[in-house]
């Protein structure tokens, strides 16, 4: 039997196993819509008696911070590795010259409009996360607007304007405050007799820009650390793509 | 009808899993792998979002609804929420990787790559 | 106190992200090296010190303040007893082993080579902690990610980033698999609490939706502890990982996996999946892992890689202790996952050594090379005799604890099982140390180019006191393991606490204070087991002097291996396979685990 075919084989056999047995499964599931949700009937008023009008804000930042605060640094720990994974090597090069090329010279419209939606796209990326707690939305989406919102630089001019439009060791210097942030802000809990990660500050009326406590001041925390772990990653990556010549025997 | 329409939404979930896995098993390019990986790590979102899902209820945000209105599950969403960064991530890693293996070894085709098995055990 | 606990998990992190912060200046750089080695040694130095407060009962910290109303969960817990303290304990020990080893090691990654080992810290530390199945689940992520990053980060060296995707590409796939399981519980139950899912499923007796998603929710886990057949990236990942990741892969993330198995069996499952389903599947996925874990380290000649492999056989003997289904049985797995993480952790640390000296890796082209090297080879050899199990050293202890759960158990028969990886892994050891460090043997034929890049920036010519220190004090302590007499009394007391469904939930549920089991300690030192210790040393012995002089080798000892090499080059051939083959061997032993607990 060949390399290939046994590949195969072994693909079927694992393949349908697998399937047979998660028909099984859902054989056992309620149906759609008929789940019962307990946990869900004490995570709403578990977010009222906070005030936090959006709910998935409240167990994200509030009942269940602390699987945020892991996956915080599940980004966190991305962006680093990226950094350290793309780092240059002494047999490649910074190709300098040439680094003008780009949409510049493509299409004027789509110039204009990376221009005109740039400032825009910050706005709505800062409204996002600000909003976190009374609409849907908070630090990941509002992050990752304002992340990609930064690249329209790229769209409306090119590389260079990019580069000076975010110098890397800022955001590298960010995303490390955002971070450390998120658990100073649930250390703060400790210092007014709280357990970690309380949510101890005034909650506001529900509804209310300044309403729910902690959770607006994690979610801004959030925010700043997804959108420089995002401009960080495309950095690297656009850093290969763009910049870094030879490498490797390839 | 509803025996067969309250299970399909699960079911294309595991679809979505085992696709992802026959692609992973048969792909000539990593960063097809890669693609394939966030698949499989998109029907887990499919599943824990139509776990969510209730009959005559609305967005968990009471914005412009008042408290007392029926909302689906918050808390699956907000898992999902989590679980989609911890994908972007892993996914931002990998290609990461998948770079300096092209890089390095001139493929990316796991077919024309020498497992490390034979690399190490002449 | 309750501060303290919770910093286990936070003070790794924050450290990170004050080092990453700091390292954009020179003089933050320099801070990388002090700052993370003192965390590491700060948490289990915390760690010990809330074993002795805690005592044998069990904290639950609920994060946020969240805590549970009329015994329902609605915040995250953290639950605090001895068996977690003691793993965290155990991985904070092998992280500062391996950042005191590797004190400037790599200048030209920065400071994030540190950050990431300190994230891995935080993240096995919260998910032993964890009291909640989707918190756990973010932790294991985190440790996943680490764990690749670090695996791949000598980027010049291809073999390292091809097996960093391998890895990651494998265990991301079960981790899906585990969050499907995570979803489906959630859907039964409503439920994410452990103990509020676990007193949810023992209202009813288990489905097959039950079963599957205790089959989806372990595979994530068995391919962190590399059992058979999910185990194919870690010889991948050891083989090429910087030396002191090796340490924590083969040393933390086994063990913290074995422990997760555990704690969700009691506290989740018990009760409701019938017994002997898991005892099935536990103990056959561990014994078959035990012998070709073994027999594929015997058969290697890449140290790292032959490391590697015992780790699997080892992990392999691990999941039968929890198979046992008994505190007596969890007790041996947890000594005998103590004393191979820190015998285990001795032996990279030496290879590393040879390979920053040499520039290789290979036993063969090491011949005799390392006999200047006293004491490295001393560690060595010694840590070989530990990883067979020499009464007293490492493993033997947990062996010991194995006999008696065995007889209890009637599964004598896995006393063959421990001999044979004890003197295969063991034997293979021995051989590579009399090879390298004495210069024993038959002159082996070279094989082609084995050279692989040193990983420190400059290649040493002499190994300073922090690079022989870490490996000295692991071993040191794996050798106290079975001479210190309160070991047993340790173990089997958090062996009880673990198979304590009940005390855990009324714990986290209920605000009750829960005080662990009695339990009559059973002594290790025994005639049996002292003397299946020395078996399995001698047999070793006899399997690296076999190994060292084939020339010699009598022609009915080269009768007999005959069918047995045929096996194990089959066994070589299934693992020349690549990534694809990786993920459909996931699916298989996916099938197998659901298929033995729906059959049972």
């Amino acid at each position: 039997m060949t390399r290939a075919r046994a590949s195969r084989l072994l693909l079927a056999v694992g393949g349908s196993g697998a399937a047979i047995l998660m028909l099984l499964a859902l054989g056992g599931l309620p149906r759609l819509g008929d789940v019962p949700h307990p946990y869900a009937e004490r995570a709403v008023p578990a977010a009222l008696s906070r005030h936090t009008a959006n709910v998935i804000s409240s167990v994200n930042f509030d009942q269940r911070a602390f699987d945020t605060m892991g996956e915080e640094f599940v980004l966190f720990a991305a962006a680093v590795a990226a950094v350290l994974l793309l780092r240059r090597f002494h047999d490649e090069e910074e190709d300098a010259h040439d680094l003008q090329y780009g949409p510049r010279d493509v299409w004027s419209a789509a110039n204009l409009a990376g221009f005109a939606l740039l400032a825009p796209t910050m706005m709505v990326g800062l409204y996002v996360v600000a909003h976190g707690a009374v609409s849907p939305g908070g630090g990941f989406q509002g992050g990752a607007v304002l992340a990609t919102g930064l690249h329209l630089a790229y769209l409306a001019g090119d590389y260079v304007v990019l580069q000076r439009l975010r110098p890397v060791a800022v955001f590298d210097a960010a995303e490390a405050v955002g971070a450390a942030g998120f658990v100073l802000l649930g250390i703060s809990a400790l210092f007014v007799g709280d357990p970690f990660l309380t949510n101890w500050l005034p909650t506001g009326t529900l509804g209310a820009l300044a309403s729910a406590g902690m959770v607006e001041l994690f979610n801004v925390a959030v925010g700043m650390e997804v959108a420089s772990a995002l401009v960080l990653l495309l950095a690297k990556f656009l850093e290969q793509a763009l910049v870094v010549r030879g490498g490797g025997d390839a | 009808m509803h025996e067969v329409l309250g299970v399909l939404p699960y079911a294309v979930a595991a679809w979505i899993l085992l696709v992802g896995c026959y692609g992973i098993a048969t792909s000539r390019s990593f960063i097809h792998v890669v693609v394939c990986l966030s698949l499989v790590q998109s029907s887990t979102y499919l599943m824990l979002l139509m776990v969510g899902w209730s009959h005559h209820a609305t967005a968990p945000v009471f914005a412009d609804v008042k408290p007392g209105v029926p909302v689906v599950d918050p808390v699956v969403q907000a898992l999902t929420l989590t679980d989609i960064v911890v994908g972007g991530a892993v996914t931002a890693l990998l290609l990461a990787l998948t770079i300096q293996l092209a890089k390095r070894q001139g493929s990316i085709d796991p077919d024309r790559i020498r497992s490390l098995e034979e690399e190490l055990e002449e | 106190m309750n501060t303290l606990a919770v910093m286990l998990v936070v003070a790794p992190l924050l450290a990170g992200a004050v080092i990453a912060g700091a390292s954009i200046t020179p003089l933050g750089r320099r801070l990388a090296d002090p700052l993370g080695v003192a965390v590491a040694v700060a948490v289990p130095a915390g760690a010990v010190v809330l074993i002795v407060t805690v005592g044998e009962t069990t904290r639950v910290l609920w994060q946020g303040g969240w805590e549970p109303v009329h015994g329902q969960a609605i915040g995250v817990a953290l639950v605090v007893d001895r068996p977690a303290l003691l793993i965290v304990a155990l991985v904070g020990l092998l992280t500062a082993a391996a950042l005191t080893w590797s004190w400037h090691f790599l200048a030209d990654t920065g400071a994030s080579y540190v950050v990431l080992v300190l994230l891995f810290l935080g993240a096995c530390d919260g998910f032993v902690l964890a009291g909640d199945v989707f918190d756990a689940f973010v932790w294991f992520e985190l440790m996943g990610v680490t764990a690749y990053a670090l695996t791949g980060m000598r980027v010049e060296e291809p073999r390292s980033v091809h097996g960093a995707l391998s890895f990651g590409i494998v265990n991301t796939v079960g981790a899906s698999l585990s969050l499907t399981g995570v979803a489906l519980l959630y859907a039964r139950t409503g439920e994410l609490n452990l103990a509020a899912i676990g007193a949810s499923l023992r209202t009813a007796s288990a489905d097959h939706l039950v079963l599957i998603s205790c089959a989806l929710l372990l595979t994530g886990v068995l391919v962190k502890m590399a059992l058979v057949p999910f185990h194919f990236w870690t010889a991948d990942a050891e083989a090429v990982a910087p030396t002191p990741v090796c340490v924590l892969l083969s040393g933390a993330m086994i063990t913290v996996g074995a422990f997760a198995v555990a704690r969700w069996w009691w506290v989740v499952f018990d009760g409701a999946v019938p017994e002997t389903a898991i005892r099935h599947a536990l103990l056959g996925f561990g014994a078959v892992t035990a012998v070709v874990g073994a027999l594929m380290c015997a058969t290697q000649r890449h140290l790292k890689r032959l490391l590697a492999y015992s780790t699997v056989a080892h992990s392999g003997v691990i999941s039968c202790g929890i198979g046992l289904l008994s505190g007596s049985g969890l007790a041996a797995a947890g000594l005998y996952a103590v004393g191979h993480a820190c015998s285990k952790g001795a032996l990279f640390l030496v290879a590393g050594m040879l390979l920053n000296r040499f520039e290789t890796l290979d036993e063969h082209e090491l011949y005799g090379r390392g006999r200047r090297m006293h004491l490295a080879g001393a560690i060595f050899i010694v840590a070989g005799l530990s990883l067979a199990g020499l009464p007293p050293l490492g493993t033997w202890a947990g062996k010991s604890a194995y006999s008696g759960a065995l007889a209890d158990a009637h599964a004598e028969w896995l006393e063959v099982v421990l001999v044979l990886v004890s003197a295969l892994t063991g034997g293979a050891v021995l051989r590579a140390g009399l090879r390298i460090f004495v210069g024993l043997g038959d002159v082996p034929d070279p094989g082609p180019d084995t050279h692989e890049e040193p990983e420190g920036d400059t290649p040493r010519r002499r190994d300073g006191f922090r690079v022989l220190a870490p490996p000295a004090v692991l071993l040191v302590l794996a050798a106290g393991l079975g001479l210190w007499p309160g070991v047993a009394a340790v173990a089997q007391r958090a062996g009880a606490t673990m198979t304590d469904t009940g005390g855990y939930v009324d714990a986290v549920l209920h605000n009750a204070q829960v005080t662990a089991p009695e339990v009559t300690v059973e002594p290790l030192w025994q005639a049996l087991s002292a003397g299946l210790g020395l078996l399995a040393v001698v047999l070793g012995i006899a399997f690296a002097v076999a190994g060292l002089w084939p020339s010699r080798r009598p022609r009915i000892v080269r009768a007999a291996l005959g069918p047995v090499r045929i096996m194990v080059r089959r066994l070589h051939d299934v693992h020349r396979a690549h990534v694809g083959d990786y993920v459909s061997w996931v699916l298989v032993g996916f099938t197998v685990l659901g298929a033995t607990l729906l059959h049972t």
